[in-house]
């Protein structure tokens, strides 16, 4: 079976990575302690979550040094899960819009 | 007349043509996703699964925007703490040991490239007892909620729950899978790390089970960053 070579980052991306995991779920929790308005902080933690999200899948899952076809099959299914929330997503709007206050 | 063109070639041009279709992603001639297939098939499990959570977090939503009131998790998931009560200290601190199980597990995954087996070895562990740690913390969390009346298909009536229909049922059945998820993983990385450290990817000249776990471990992760933030935080 033929090896597959390839390149891995140093240990210091790892660390680096791991520290800002560190920062983002810092600032997702003063974020919470701050008691913005619902829209807002929830426009942000989507922000830092997708921000996670993605330093995890890239560095820690190597995602970022594999080939683009892996890439692609793995990430253009996820369009799906999009479609799952937008086809809920219509309703609860409403739902808030027209919720006694 | 494609059949006239290639007779009329000569056998050098066909073969050359061939090696060119070869040479190409998809021509059959190699790995158009360039990895293993043990590693094909993590991640093809991983894309699988994260439907799983994708569901079941989009049901969980539907669920609580059509309910006409929602217990506020800051006061759910709140730990009483030096005579007051600490929102959602307890989520944060297991946030906290998550993510620092995933960067031992990259440090040990890093340590495989090199095939250092005693720190792989080291690294692995500590892995695993941040996800042992992890589980404590929602044993705690659990045992916390079932005394105070809560359950999968009800909620009691007075605060923090009010009485509201699915928060039990999406509360036991999000952060059940997950942690079924991290138990699953602490136990495969067990499994790895004895493999590790008898030296049977020594002897088999490839250390890739380990990144493999890695993958597995790395995405239990990334679905709590998602659990972590409709959840706990919205």
């Amino acid at each position: 079976m033929a090896q597959v070579e390839r390149k891995h980052p140093p240990a210091k991306v790892y660390l680096t990575v791991w520290f800002w995991l560190f920062v983002l779920s810092f600032i997702a929790y003063f974020i919470d302690l701050m008691h913005l308005p619902f829209l807002l902080s929830a426009v942000l933690f989507t922000c830092v979550a997708l921000m996670k999200a993605g330093l995890i899948a890239a560095y820690f899952m190597h995602l970022r040094f594999e080939k683009l076809n892996l890439i692609y099959a793995v990430l253009a299914p996820l369009i799906l899960l999009v479609a799952l929330v937008a086809g809920v997503l219509p309703d609860a709007l409403s739902f808030f819009l027209h919720q006694p206050r | 007349m494609l059949k006239e063109v290639s007779q009329r070639m000569k056998p050098e041009t066909q073969t050359a043509l061939l090696e060119e279709v070869l040479k190409s992603d998809w021509g059959g001639g190699k790995s158009p996703f360039a990895v293993s297939w043990g590693k094909l098939m993590m991640w093809i499990f991983i894309l699988s699964d994260a439907f799983t959570f994708g569901g079941l977090l989009v049901g969980y939503g539907s669920l609580r925007i059509s309910s006409e009131r929602w217990p506020d998790p800051s006061q759910v998931f709140a730990l009483h703490l030096f005579g007051r009560d600490m929102p959602l200290l307890l989520i944060a601190i297991m946030t906290f040991i998550l993510v620092s199980s995933s960067g031992w597990m990259a440090l040990a995954v890093h340590a495989a490239y090199e095939r250092d087996r005693k720190r792989t070895v080291t690294y692995l562990l500590l892995t695993c007892l941040f996800g042992l740690l992890f589980l404590s913390c929602q044993a705690y969390e659990w045992s916390k909620l079932i005394m105070e009346g809560l359950r999968p298909w009800y909620a009691p009536e007075h605060p923090p729950f009010y009485g509201v229909r699915g928060f039990g049922a999406s509360f036991f059945t999000l952060t059940g899978f997950h942690g079924l998820h991290v138990l699953s993983g602490v136990i495969y990385l067990l499994v790895i790390a004895l493999r590790v450290a008898k030296g049977v990817y020594d002897r088999k000249g490839s250390y890739e089970a380990v990144e493999i776990a890695g993958l597995y471990w790395h995405f239990v992760d990334l679905v709590w960053v998602f659990i972590f933030t409709f959840f706990y935080l919205f």
